[in-house]
């Protein structure tokens, strides 16, 4: 019974942490729509600044793996 | 750990995560530290893959390239502006080991895409080796080149004094992390990528939902496409980044 407990709490756990994944993809998006009103407005400037942009998706896509791989840990490692 | 965990179970069953079981090639016996496994394999196709590309595929020398040459010097060219505009001008000396990374990178994501193959790159034990390896290189290089000057890193001295302990304190665990995120985000991408074809594939078992799943395959295997290569370039213009900051740690 207790086991069961444990394992009924890792579940619910899982499911809650994907609520982060919601919180990078807004991120994500936010990152590229402000990339791409500033690059409508100048486009001769965007071309420069890709590799912002990606390193920016980068490093506001990473807390969204990270919630990832705790509900992966509490699915199949703990 | 998977197979012993799956008993009888009835009705719709998948197991996604399956796919990553590291398995020895040949015979049944356990995984040691020399064992050649499917992790092994797929990892010297890459390499492999890499040096019909860039070592045989620029063997010609031609002046107008051959098809495989000019993808050869596309790919050269791409990642060798990317260091240039990122590390700057004496970034350019440590070209060869991004130019590295990124190549095998990007052939161990792409090959993972085959059917029935293995992505080694789905693996946090492959990827947190590559990202420790920058992270000590670039600290290294970083106290090499400048010596304590490289803890400005984390003094930023642009910002009011009473802020810049506070600052540093966030710098530093920021800095220290940047292993973990360089390595978990390229395995979990490839993780999830790979777990979510699988789902709908065991979708595809039921014959209501077939045609709609595989064409949610087709779909999500095409952005699989896209985020492989993506991938590859964000862990090469990170490590372009890191780099930029061993060598001109000041703000």
């Amino acid at each position: 019974m207790e086991g069961d407990v444990v394992q009924m709490g890792a579940y619910i756990g899982a499911g809650l942490a994907c609520t982060g994944m919601g919180g990078a993809a807004v991120g994500v998006g936010h990152v590229v729509g402000n990339f791409l009103s500033g690059a409508l407005r100048n486009p001769s400037a965007a071309g420069g600044q890709t590799a912002t942009m990606f390193i920016g998706i980068a490093f506001s896509e990473a807390l969204g793996i990270f919630s990832f791989l705790v509900a992966l840990l509490l699915m199949f490692a703990v | 750990m998977a197979e012993e965990a799956h008993g009888d179970e009835g009705g719709l069953v998948f197991h996604p995560m399956d796919q990553f079981i590291v398995k020895p090639l040949f015979g049944d016996g356990p995984v040691g530290m020399f064992t050649i496994t499917n992790v092994t394999f797929w990892m010297a196709v890459a390499v492999l893959c890499v040096v019909a590309l860039l070592v045989l595929g620029t063997r010609g020398r031609a002046l107008v390239p051959s098809r495989i040459q000019s993808i050869a010097e596309l790919a050269y060219g791409f990642v060798y502006k990317m260091v240039e505009d990122v590390a700057g001008k004496d970034g350019v000396k440590y070209f060869p080991y991004i130019m590295t990374l990124f190549m095998f990178i990007v052939f161990s994501n792409f090959l993972g895409l085959l059917p029935l193959s293995f992505t080694t790159t789905s693996h946090i034990a492959v990827t947190a080796v590559m990202a420790m390896a920058v992270f000590l290189a670039v600290t290294i290089l970083g106290f090499v080149k400048n010596g304590a000057g490289f803890l400005s890193l984390f003094w930023i001295s642009s910002a009011p004094l009473v802020l810049r302990p506070i600052l540093a304190l966030i710098e530093i665990i920021s800095y220290f992390v940047r292993p973990v995120s360089h390595s978990i985000r390229l395995a979990g991408n490839m993780m999830a990528g790979h777990a979510v074809i699988k789902v709908f594939a065991a979708f595809a078992a039921l014959a209501a939902i077939a045609p709609l799943s595989i064409i949610a395959i087709t779909a999500i295997y095409a952005l699989e496409v896209l985020v492989s290569f993506i991938q590859a370039y964000v862990f090469a213009i990170l490590t372009c980044v890191y780099l930029k900051d061993a060598l001109h740690p000041h703000h």
